[in-house]
């Protein structure tokens, strides 16, 4: 894109005639002739780059901002909320003067395209956004989706996701605690890469992206700046795949955890002896973006000499640099009487940091290549005031028809052979099979504050050694549902994810998401955008639990088929001492086990119509928020007061796929006994929200009814834990070893 | 009086902050020492803990292994000063030569994470005598390059001199040869194993067990004793 002589602002003034490639960089027609408009002129090559890149889908949320504010105006009165959206990531007060930040993201199309490094950088942009808060890391979790588990596909994407992950988390020493892996047909050319991080820090040690202070000294620290990624928030993730188009590997960045360990230290180090006034970390649209974002939301303007900036390759253009997507750099405002220190601290790391600019007390942005000066904007024109769409969107013609396809009446299985065999291939299906041989891939045991790791309800974490004060987080999300109803499919997520943290003994906080669905361009995906966070945003506010802040990842899909409309939830909770943590595996023989709140014949799906039928219809189980609330206290209470030994929520699969879980996980078998105006099958599979198993010390039963009884929520006694079978009274019996050679040899079978 | 022990950070160390709860756990003073340190601040003990020092892109530990840290922790080895290699800190001490054997990439090619069954082969290091000899532990492991191997006539040597420190039991987990997990020198001072004990020192955290405990206490017997 170089041109000769040097693109600068006078020299476009001077050649307002000069074609630039506004179309090959992503923009739309109407969107250049904005930037003429707003600037007066045609934009420098440079200043093209910068917009270009930040007002992509994927960093303006040009078209899903209308929606996202739903987020805010819907937001429940919460203490806990310290910083909200808008920022790296949201802030939440958990007590004793701590505050915990976390955030979800998605790397889904860099990682299709070169699955190791797409997922690896995935972990190392969430990483970047939680230290930037201020924050020390503690913990990684990934919600991964893939196409069809036997599609030769999955076998060269899921591999390189999951050795991505762990080789880059692995080696940033997070711990890995949570997630989840869903296998569906519809992510076979768009698999989601969401990953999410939690980081820990004092009230006191909040940062923000913002320059202030004119005089301050702006400086770029971390890796050096090369080719790599270059218009990837653009090209790559804001539009859909076409195979007719070039690869876009190009596109795709490149990883070096060692480098972000030596950044993550480093950083935190400056932040301890609070050398820091401002910092953004640089992911997506690389420096336009830490440099546009830190100069809007700061007090002056900003003065960059792009000279400075260490290169990796000497013969990139300005262009180039301004758009590189090279992993592992931050971007730190500094007084100048601290710039000495600061960069001792970098060196004391074997990070190379540099001084690139300073503030000003004016409001442009001035950029400067070889003495000319390449950039001159208002900073929020590029960072705040992108294009704003109000896309059309219409509920799709199908989804009557897709609505009316009942699965509740689907054949259901006539004899107790057939309930036990489809119990057998429920448990045995590629997403409700153990997924450990994935999970063993990463490290859960750094750091020494793992209390619970996948496969447990949620990841739990303590973060203060003295009084056991915890967090935990859980991430969840079902497509099938979304797609059968958007509204109910994002509040369904949401109540799974809350009723994750509740059931090992956390009080869920707040929410994260990441908001996976195809083509904004179709009005179908548009109305499907729209009812989710509608839905989302209404069940927030009805649960209590504000939204932090989040992602959007728009055009997942290939050609005309979108994915199912996926929106992942992460419920942020905290728990006052680890020590009362209710894990999923049964512990003792004789306890009593109890279904809390109420089954109904709710199919629509389920797991097993996906799995028996392969069918997908209907309406998704109906969500009582109400009832996830006392659900949740139910479960907080009794797991604080030691009334229950083990907790585990019933979601896709329903009772039989957590009772096999926590009887495989405890090494103890259970009996069980159809309730009074059940049947056996719609007891076992049925996947009606707001419903738990639990198991009770016979000590503690009477003291556990008293509760569920005085507050209103059904508990029904349903068997004990017993053996070494698992067995329906009057149906069937299976023994731990058949349950777990199905359970557990489904993934290695696929994948190793 | 307590014993102060080293433990080393070096660029892309990862579990120092643990090895040094887990000493302080044990009653013994954690001291951190840095990978550019000329000397060992007169401590009684190192920890070299696990991690990818400089990230591993070479061979594991081949670059720590040359760390100025490393110089005077190799004489003071050599001359009796107890010295634990947990998992990289194993690698990094094969590197060293002070322990024999060298580390492959598991046998299956992916990184392992498990809580891990071990039997302590020899309880008379001085960072096993808190252990029975023959007693089975679980401890988490975690590695990339786990794969112990060496010459048959070093593995015979190791096995006659009893200074196969740990094996792995029932499961193999990387392919080590003869399911070594650990080993010792001649003199019992050098440990080094793959997997990590710093991680099963309290209940509910990690794999809940207390199991690696008797490393940290061990050694802090030994040198109060002394």
């Amino acid at each position: 894109m170089s041109r000769t002589p040097l693109d600068t602002v006078e020299n476009a003034a001077a050649t307002p005639d000069v074609e630039l490639p506004w179309a090959e960089l992503g923009l739309k027609k109407d969107e250049y002739e904005r930037i003429v408009e707003i600037l007066g002129r045609r934009p420098t090559g440079a200043e093209l780059a910068m917009y270009s890149v930040m007002w992509s889908e994927h960093c303006s949320y040009k078209s899903s901002k209308v929606h996202l504010r739903q987020f805010g105006e819907k937001a429940p009165q919460s203490d806990a909320l310290l910083v909200g959206i808008g920022e790296n990531a949201g802030v939440v007060d958990v007590g004793q003067g701590y505050a915990v930040t976390f955030k979800v993201e998605s790397h889904n199309h860099p990682s299709y395209v070169e699955p190791y490094q797409g997922a690896a950088t995935g972990v190392g942009g969430i990483v970047r956004d939680i230290i930037a808060m201020g924050a020390r890391p503690v913990a990684v979790v990934d919600p991964l989706r893939f196409g069809a588990a036997d599609h030769p596909d999955t076998k060269r994407v899921l591999p390189g996701v999951v050795a991505g992950i762990g080789g880059y988390g692995n080696c940033l020493g997070l711990p890995n605690i949570g997630g989840e892996v869903v296998f569906d047909a519809c992510y076979q050319g768009n698999p989601l890469v969401n990953a999410g991080a939690i980081g820990v820090m004092k009230h006191e040690d909040i940062h923000l992206a913002k320059a202030s202070g004119a005089g301050n000294k702006v400086i770029l620290y971390g890796a050096r700046t090369g080719g790599d990624g270059i218009g990837g928030a653009s090209i790559l993730a804001s539009e859909t795949f076409d195979d007719a188009k070039p690869s876009k590997r190009p596109a795709v960045q490149v990883g070096d955890p060692f480098q972000e360990k030596l950044l993550i230290e480093c950083t935190l180090e400056a932040f301890q002896e609070k050398l820091v006034v401002g910092i953004q970390d640089l992911g997506a649209a690389g420096l336009s973006c830490a440099t546009s974002e830190l100069a809007s939301n700061g007090s002056g303007g900003m003065r960059v000499t792009l000279d400075d900036v260490p290169l990796r390759d000497s013969t990139l253009s300005p262009e180039e640099i301004l758009m590189s997507e090279s992993q592992e750099r931050m971007c730190a405002v500094v007084e100048p009487d601290k710039v000495d220190r600061f960069l001792a601290i970098c060196e004391k790391w074997d990070v190379i940091a540099t001084v690139i600019g300073e503030v000003t007390d004016g409001d442009r942005l001035e950029i400067f290549w070889h003495g000319g000066k390449i950039v001159d904007v208002d900073p929020r024109t590029v960072a705040h005031d992108g294009p704003v769409y109000e896309r059309p969107y219409a509920r799709p013609e199908w989804q009557d028809a897709l609505q009316a396809d009942d699965a509740n009446k689907l054949p259901r299985p006539q004899t107790s052979e057939e309930l036990k065999d489809q119990v057998l291939k429920l448990v045995s299906s590629p997403n409700q099979a153990s997924k450990s041989w994935i999970t063993s891939q990463y490290d859960h045991f750094v750091q020494g504050n793992t209390v619970l790791a996948q496969p447990e309800d949620s990841g739990m974490i303590r973060i203060d050694e003295e009084s056991g004060l915890g967090v935990a987080i859980a991430t969840d999300g079902n497509g099938r549902y979304a797609k059968l109803d958007p509204y109910t499919g994002a509040q369904l997520a949401l109540a799974e994810a809350y009723r994750n943290v509740a059931t090992t003994g956390a009080k869920p906080l707040a929410v994260s998401d990441c908001l996976n669905f195809g083509s904004p361009e179709d009005p179908a995906v548009m109305w499907q955008f729209a009812e989710a966070i509608r839905g989302l945003a209404d069940a927030c506010r009805q649960l209590g639990t504000p939204v932090t802040g989040g992602n959007v990842s728009l055009y997942n899909q290939t050609g005309e088929a979108a994915i199912h409309p996926t929106p992942v939830v992460a419920v942020l909770g905290v728990i006052d001492d680890v020590a009362r943590r209710t894990p999923v595996a049964f512990q003792e023989e004789g306890q009593l086990l109890y279904l809390l709140g109420d089954t109904e014949e709710e199919f629509g799906g389920s797991a097993w119509s996906q799995v028996v039928h392969d069918h997908l219809g209907g309406l998704p189980p109906k969500v009582d928020l109400e009832r996830e609330r006392l659900l949740g206290e139910i479960l907080i209470s009794a797991s604080r007061d030691g009334m229950i030994d083990s907790a585990h929520d019933l979601s896709d699969g329903g009772l039989v796929q957590a009772v096999v879980e926590s009887a495989l996980l405890g090494g103890k078998g259970a009996r069980l006994v159809v309730p009074d105006g059940l049947d056996a099958f719609t007891f076992l599979f049925s996947e009606s929200a707001g419903r738990a198993l639990v198991a009770v010390p016979r000590s503690e039963e009477v003291r556990f009814n008293d509760m569920c009884g005085a507050r209103g929520l059904p508990a029904t006694r349903i068997g004990v834990v017993d053996g070494d079978t698992v067995e329906v009274q009057g149906e069937f019996g299976l023994t731990l070893e058949e349950l777990r050679t199905a359970h557990e040899s489904t993934i290695p079978a696929l994948l190793a | 009086m307590t014993a102060r022990i080293g433990v080393v950070t070096f660029p892309g160390s990862l579990d120092d902050r643990d090895t040094q709860r887990a000493i302080r756990l044990a009653g013994a003073e954690p001291v951190a020492l840095w990978h550019k340190d000329k000397d060992l601040k007169q401590v009684d003990a190192v920890v070299l803990c696990g991690g990818f020092s400089y990230g591993d892109y070479l061979r594991a530990g081949a670059i720590a292994r040359f760390s100025p840290v490393m110089e005077p922790l190799i004489e003071q080895a050599k001359s009796g000063l107890p010295v634990l290699g947990i998992c990289n800190g194993f690698q990094i001490l094969t590197e060293a030569h002070l322990l024999p054997g060298a580390m492959l990439g598991n046998d299956h090619l992916h990184f392992i994470c498990r809580d891990q069954k071990l039997r302590v082969e020899n309880a008379d290091t001085s960072w096993t005598s808190d252990y029975a000899s023959g007693q089975e532990i679980h401890i988490p492991l975690k590695n990339m390059d786990g794969r112990y191997v060496a010459d048959e006539r070093t593995l015979d040597m190791l096995e006659a001199e009893g200074r196969v420190a740990f094996r792995y039991v029932d499961f193999n987990p990387n392919g080590s040869l003869r399911d070594i997990a650990g080993v010792t020198n001649e003199a019992g001072n050098v440990v080094g194993l793959m997997p990590h004990p710093e991680h099963a020192v309290e209940p509910l955290i990690g794999s809940g067990r207390t199991d690696g405990l008797p490393f940290f206490t061990s050694i802090l017997k030994k040198l109060v004793n002394v």
